[in-house]
C-alpha cells in the first residue's frame, strides 16, 4: 500500500488514540465505517492526517478511507463549531420553510452550509428528518431541539449561545 | 458435474462450459453486448447497466456480465426495454461533463462513442454544464480529464486489484462522485507510479497518455506484439506505431491470462521506448583515426575488425581475444557471438554481464541442485503459503512481478517475509521484515536454519529421500546461534525466530532473491545457504515452492542458455567435454582441434587481464564503463588494449573508448527469441525499421566471421535458432513455429511434442540428490572503519534501467527521475547535519562522486544507498571490485564509504 511521505500534523498521543480505536475493531478493514464513527466522535472531525493513520492501521489505501469519508454526509473533514447547528431539510420541514431558516442562519453567521464560523463557535449543516415532523421546521443546536422555527426566530436562537 | 451446457441467445443455441457468464458466451459467438464497466481484466463491477439482457424466468433486466450460464437458459440481448435502458445510460453519461469527439484521443476507439453510435444518439437529452472541471495535467505520463469520465470503476479495480498500487479510488457522492488519487491529490503529487494500467482499461478518454497526445488516432496506428526490452519478467507488449515510430505501449491482451504479464506493464514498458527514435542513435560505423572516432563504411569497419582480430590471433593466440555478449541481445545474437568466439577465433573467453548479476546463482545452484535457473514460475506465487524475499526490490526492479507478490499477500493471504536493509515497498505489507547489515546474508540464512533444525521443523522424509551432505552441513550450523546472528547482522533474535517459524511451518514456501544475495564476494555462499534452507524444508518440485533467482534483464537467462559463458556451450554443455566439442565442431563444419578445450576467462578477469594476456575485446550491447565495479580501474584497463570493438545502439561511455564502433539494431527492430526469468522462451517479431545504416547483430557477427574465413556462418535469426536447437537438448523441442503458436515454452523442452517444464526438480534433482553445503561465516571484504564509517549498497530505481542508455533518453522516465540521489537515513543525516537536497561528496577507497541527498527512513541507520544508473554520479566509481572466489562476481552490494558536504 503506497504511503505518502509527509510529516503528520498529529501529536503522538492523538496517533495512539486513533491506533487504539482501530485496534478495538481488530484492525479489520471491514470495520472501517465503525472506526470512522468512533474516531469522529473522539476528534470531532476526520482530517486527512487522521484518515492516513486509520488507513495504515487497517492496511487499506488512503484513497479508500477518503472515499468512504466523502461518501457519507455524516462524516466531515472540517471541524464542527462549538455549537453545531443542524437544520432539518427533510420533506415536512422543507415544505414548512426550512430553506428560509437555513438562509437566515447563513446570513447572520456569514457562513455557508458545511462551514464553520472563523471564531469556531458555530457550524451550519443540513440533515434529513429527525423524526419530529410535528414540530417542523426543526433545528438542532448541539443536542437541543427547536421546533416551529421561523426566519425571524433564528436571531433569538443564536442569542442563547452568544 | 456436466461439462457442457446449452444456452439459447437470441434464438440460437450455443454449447458452452460452466463457469462462463452470459456476456462471455455471447461475445465468444460474435453477439454484441455493450459494456462500459465490465472489462475482462477488471471483472464484474455492476456499475453501468449497459450489458443488460432479458433472461427467461428472471424478473427484470439482468447484467449479463455477472450472471453465470446455466443449462437451458434462454437469453434475449435486444428488446425495446433493453434499448431504452442502454439509451438512458449513454444519455446520462453524455449529459454530464464534456464529450467532444472531434479532437479526442480516443476518437474511433471509445466504448461510449461506440454505444452512442449504435443507439443513434446525436445529442444528449439533458445538459449539465455545472460539472465541467479542469484537466489534471500534473503527472509526467498520464492526462486526467474527469469531464470525459463515466465513473465506470475500471481504473479503480485495475489499480487496486491488478497492479496493486492502491492509488485510485472513488470519492464523493451523487453528482460529485469522481475518481480520486490518494486523498484527492493531483495525480502528479500522488503515490502513482505511472504504470498506465488505468489508461489501458479506461473505456473513454478520461485517462490518456501524454506522450501519445495528438500523435495519431487508432485507425492510423499499426499494432505489433513484442517482448519488453527491460527486466526479466518478459512482458508482452502491443506497440502502437505510426509511420515507423513508436507512439504508445499496451500490455498484450490477446490470451492475456497466459502471458507472463497478464496484460499489465510497468512505467518502463509503458513509456520507455522513445530511445528507438532518438537522433543520436548510431547510424554509421566509426573507426578511430588519429585518436578520434570518424565515420566509416561498413566494409572498411568490418574488414578492419576481421583483420585486426586475425592478426592478434596469429601473433598472440586465440586466447588474447575476449568477447562480451549481452543479456540485452536475443538468443540468436548470443549464440552467434559464442560461435564466433569458439568456432572462428577458437577461444572460450566468452562471457557477458550475467557475471555481474547472477554468476553466483549459476555457480551456487548448479552444484547444489544441478540447474542455475528459477525452479518455479512467477504466477505460482499465490499458490505458496509463505514467500521469502531477500535482496530483491521486486516492485522496482521487476515491477509487474511485484504486483503478483502483492496480490498473493493482500488477496490470497500468503505470508511474506522480507529480508532487506532497506524498507522496500514490499516490507510494508510483510509479516516480518528483517533488516540485516549489508554483507551479512550467510549469517541470517544459516541462523534461520539453525533454528529450524533445533526446533525440528525440517522435512525429514524429504531429506532422507532426496538430499545428501547432512552430517557435515549440520555441524556448520552450530556457529550460527540466534545470539551470534544478532551480533553479526543486527537482526533481533526473536524476529529471526519468527521468520524461521513462518517459513518452515506455514506450508509451501518459495524464495525469491536477486542481486542483494548474489553481488557479494561471498555470493556463492549466500546462494548455497538459500538452497540449504529450501532443501531442509522440502520446498522443491511442487507448485508454489522453490528457489527463484529473479533475472534482471530481458534476456539474461537466454544469454546464459546460449553459452555466452566461459565454461559452457549452449544448453550448459561443458567446453571441457571432448564429445560436446566434437558435436559442435561438426555442426559448425570445423576441426574440433581448433577449439579451445579449457574454460575461458570471465568478464571481470578479462578486464583485469587487459593489456597483459588479453589484447583485444569485442563488446556487443554492454556498457561496462557504467556497470562494472570500480570504473576508474576499468577505464585504465580498457585503455591498455591493442584493439577494442563495441557494437551498440548508442555511443555509450564504453563505445567512446573503442577503436571500432558498429551500429546495431535495437530489440523491436529485429526478430529473435528472448528467455524470461522463469525460463520461458518467447519470440519477438520485428515491429519497426531501425535507423538506416544500423544492422542486426547477427548480420554484423556473421560478416566478421566470413571475413575471418568461415564462409558458412549464418546471419538469419531463424537459421541460427534452428542450428542451435539441433545441438542443444534442453531447447530441442523449441521451434520458431511452436513459439509463434504458443505464448512461449519453458525449457527443458527436449522434443517437439514436449509441453515445456514450468517446475524443475519434480521427484528428482537435475544433479540427482540435492546437496547440502556447510558454510562458514566470512564478513564482507571491506569493513567500515573510522575513515569510511558508512556501508554503501547499490541498486536499481523503478524508473531507470541499468546504465540508463535507454531510460535516460525517455521523456517520461527521465522526467520522473532526472538525476540520482543518495539515500541517507534520517537519524544519520541529523547527526551529520545533512538536509534533503544537499549536495554530498561520497567517497570510497576507490574514488568519489558528488550526488544529491535524499534523507529518508527507507535505508537503515549506518547505510547509504545509491542507484547505479547515472553516469554523472556513477555508484560504480565507489564499489569494490573484489571478486567471489568461485563465481568471480564483484562485491557491488557492500563497501565502506564516507559522506561529507560537497564544496
Amino acid at each position: 500500500m503506497p504511503k505518502i511521505k509527509k510529516k503528520s500534523s498529529l501529536k503522538p498521543d492523538q496517533i495512539i488514540k486513533i491506533q487504539e480505536i482501530c485496534k478495538s475493531f481488530d484492525n479489520d478493514p471491514g470495520e472501517l465505517i465503525n472506526v470512522l464513527h468512533k474516531t469522529q466522535e473522539t476528534f470531532g472531525y476526520l482530517p486527512k492526517d487522521v484518515q492516513d493513520v486509520i488507513a495504515s492501521n487497517l492496511k487499506i489505501s488512503d484513497g479508500r478511507v477518503y472515499g468512504v469519508v466523502t461518501f457519507y454526509s455524516f462524516f466531515t473533514m472540517k471541524p464542527k463549531g462549538m455549537h453545531p447547528i443542524d437544520v432539518c431539510t427533510g420533506t415536512a420541514c422543507y415544505v414548512r420553510g426550512a430553506e428560509k431558516v437555513v438562509d437566515e442562519f447563513k446570513r447572520l453567521l456569514n457562513a455557508k452550509v458545511g462551514e464553520t464560523t472563523p471564531d469556531g463557535k458555530f457550524s451550519i449543516n443540513c440533515l434529513r428528518c429527525v423524526g419530529a415532523c410535528g414540530l417542523a421546521p426543526v433545528v438542532l443546536v448541539g443536542d437541543k431541539v427547536y421546533g416551529r422555527v421561523t426566519p425571524a426566530g433564528v436571531k433569538n436562537i443564536l442569542k442563547e449561545y452568544q | 458435474m456436466e461439462n457442457t451446457i446449452k444456452i439459447t441467445i437470441d434464438g440460437k443455441v450455443f454449447e458452452t462450459s460452466p463457469g462462463k457468464t452470459i456476456l462471455d458466451v455471447a461475445r465468444a459467438n460474435n453477439i454484441t453486448i455493450p459494456s462500459l464497466c465490465y472489462h475482462p481484466r477488471t471483472g464484474v463491477l455492476n456499475k453501468c447497466r449497459a450489458c443488460v439482457v432479458e433472461i427467461d424466468g428472471f424478473k427484470g433486466l439482468k447484467e449479463s456480465c455477472g450472471i453465470p450460464v446455466q443449462d437451458g437458459m434462454v437469453v434475449k440481448t435486444t428488446s425495446e426495454e433493453i434499448i431504452e435502458v442502454r439509451r438512458m445510460t449513454v444519455d446520462f453519461h453524455l449529459s454530464n461533463g464534456e464529450h467532444n469527439c472531434l479532437s479526442c484521443e480516443r476518437n474511433a476507439n471509445c466504448e461510449l462513442q461506440d454505444m452512442a453510435y449504435d443507439l443513434g444518439i446525436e445529442r444528449p437529452v439533458f445538459v449539465n454544464e455545472e460539472t465541467i472541471v479542469p484537466i489534471d495535467d500534473s503527472s509526467e505520463g498520464i492526462i486526467v480529464d474527469r469531464n470525459k469520465c463515466i465513473n465506470c470503476g475500471r481504473c479503480v479495480a485495475a489499480c487496486n486489484d491488478n497492479v496493486m498500487h492502491e492509488v485510485i479510488d472513488v470519492g464523493g457522492r451523487s453528482i460529485e462522485t469522481k475518481i480520486i488519487f490518494n486523498s484527492d491529490l493531483p495525480l502528479g503529487e500522488s503515490t502513482c507510479v505511472q504504470c498506465g494500467e488505468c489508461v489501458q482499461v479506461c473505456p473513454v478518454a478520461a485517462l490518456t497518455f501524454k506522450n501519445a497526445k495528438g500523435k495519431g488516432q487508432i485507425w492510423q496506428l499499426e499494432k505489433k506484439e513484442t517482448v519488453c526490452a527491460y527486466c526479466g519478467v518478459g512482458c508482452k507488449i502491443d506497440m502502437y506505431l505510426k509511420d515507423n515510430k513508436w507512439v504508445y505501449s499496451m500490455g498484450t491482451e490477446r490470451e492475456w491470462e497466459d502471458q507472463p504479464n497478464k496484460g499489465m506493464l510497468c512505467v518502463k514498458g509503458r513509456f520507455g521506448f522513445d530511445f528507438l527514435d532518438k537522433e543520436d542513435r548510431l547510424k554509421t560505423p566509426l573507426i578511430r583515426k588519429n585518436g578520434k572516432l570518424e565515420p566509416a563504411t561498413w566494409d572498411e569497419a568490418l574488414d578492419l575488425v576481421a583483420s585486426k582480430l586475425t592478426t592478434i590471433k596469429e601473433k598472440h593466440g586465440p586466447g588474447a581475444i575476449g568477447f562480451f555478449a549481452s543479456a540485452r541481445c536475443n538468443n540468436e545474437e548470443n549464440y552467434a557471438m559464442q560461435r564466433l568466439a569458439r568456432g572462428v577465433v577458437g577461444t572460450n573467453n566468452m562471457d557477458h554481464c550475467a557475471r555481474l548479476c547472477h554468476s553466483s546463482t549459476v555457480a551456487g545452484l548448479a552444484t547444489t541442485l544441478g540447474s542455475g535457473a528459477m525452479t518455479n514460475s512467477m504466477q505460482e506465487a499465490h499458490k505458496s503459503d509463505v514467500i521469502l524475499i531477500t535482496g530483491a526490490n521486486v516492485t522496482w526492479a521487476h515491477p509487474v512481478f511485484g504486483g503478483v507478490i502483492k496480490r498473493a499477500v493482500r488477496k490470497n493471504g500468503v505470508k511474506l517475509i522480507v529480508v532487506d536493509p532497506r524498507s522496500i515497498d514490499l516490507a510494508e505489507i510483510a509479516d516480518v521484515h528483517l533488516k540485516q547489515k549489508p554483507g551479512t546474508d550467510t549469517a541470517w540464512l544459516m541462523g534461520l536454519q539453525h533454528i529450524i533444525v533445533k526446533e525440528n521443523w525440517i522435512d525429514k522424509a524429504f531429506i532422507d529421500e532426496r538430499v545428501e551432505g547432512w552430517d557435515e552441513y549440520v555441524k556448520s550450523l552450530d556457529y550460527f546461534t540466534p545470539e551470534k546472528v544478532e551480533e553479526i547482522t543486527s537482526i533481533p533474535k526473536q524476529d529471526l525466530y519468527e521468520a524461521a517459524r513462518l517459513y518452515a511451518t506455514s506450508g509451501k514456501g518459495s524464495i525469491y532473491y536477486a542481486m542483494g544475495i548474489t553481488q557479494h564476494s561471498k555470493g556463492v555462499d549466500n546462494v548455497r545457504a538459500i538452497a540449504n534452507l529450501a532443501l531442509i524444508t522440502g520446498n522443491f518440485g511442487t507448485e508454489g515452492t522453490g528457489v527463484n533467482p529473479l533475472r534482471g534483464q530481458n534476456n539474461v537467462q537466454g544469454a546464459c542458455d546460449m553459452g555466452a559463458l566461459p565454461n559452457v556451450f549452449p544448453g550448459y554443455q561443458p567446453v571441457t567435454d571432448e564429445q560436446v566439442r566434437e558435436k559442435f565442431a561438426k555442426a559448425w563444419g570445423i576441426d574440433p582441434k581448433s577449439m579451445d578445450d579449457k574454460i575461458g576467462l570471465p568478464v571481470t578477469e578479462m578486464v583485469n587481464q587487459a593489456g597483459d594476456s588479453i589484447k583485444a575485446i569485442y563488446i556487443m550491447g554492454e556498457n561496462p564503463m557504467i556497470s562494472d565495479p570500480n570504473i576508474n580501474h576499468a577505464r585504465e584497463q580498457f585503455e591498455k588494449l591493442d584493439f577494442m570493438v563495441v557494437q551498440d545502439i548508442f555511443l555509450t561511455e564504453t563505445a567512446e573508448l573503442a577503436d571500432v564502433v558498429l551500429p546495431a539494431l535495437a530489440f523491436a527492430e529485429k526478430t529473435g527469441t528472448y528467455v524470461n526469468t522463469e525460463r520461458r522462451v518467447q519470440i519477438s517479431e520485428k515491429a519497426l525499421n531501425g535507423p538506416e545504416g544500423a544492422k542486426t547483430d547477427t548480420f554484423i557477427l556473421a560478416e566478421v566471421a566470413r571475413r575471418m574465413g568461415d564462409a558458412s556462418f549464418p546471419e538469419d535469426a531463424a537459421i541460427l535458432h534452428e542450428e542451435m536447437r539441433q545441438i542443444t537438448p534442453a531447447y530441442h523441442g523449441i521451434t520458431y513455429k511452436r513459439l509463434s503458436e504458443t505464448n512461449g515454452l519453458r525449457w527443458p523442452c527436449p522434443t517437439e511434442d514436449h509441453p515445456g517444464t514450468p517446475i524443475l526438480h519434480i521427484g528428482k534433482f537435475t544433479r540427482g540428490k540435492g546437496l547440502l553445503t556447510p558454510i562458514d561465516w566470512r564478513p564482507p571484504s571491506e569493513i567500515i572503519d573510522k575513515e569510511y564509517p558508512l556501508w554503501l549498497t547499490t541498486g536499481r530505481l523503478l524508473e531507470h534501467y541499468h546504465t540508463g542508455s535507454m531510460t535516460r533518453k525517455s521523456k517520461v522516465l527521465n522526467g520522473l527521475v532526472p538525476n540520482g540521489k543518495v539515500e541517507v537515513n534520517e537519524e544519520d543525516a541529523k547527526e551529520m547535519g545533512i538536509k534533503n537536497g544537499d549536495m554530498l561528496k561520497v567517497t570510497s577507497r576507490r574514488g568519489s562522486i558528488t550526488i544529491e541527498a535524499d534523507v529518508t527512513d527507507r535505508v537503515m541507520g549506518g547505510v547509504v544507498f545509491i542507484p547505479f544508473h547515472f553516469a554523472e554520479a556513477a555508484a560504480n566509481v565507489l564499489t569494490n571490485d573484489t571478486l567471489d572466489p568461485v563465481s568471480k562476481i564483484p562485491e557491488f552490494k557492500v563497501c565502506a564509504v564516507k559522506v561529507e558536504p560537497a564544496v
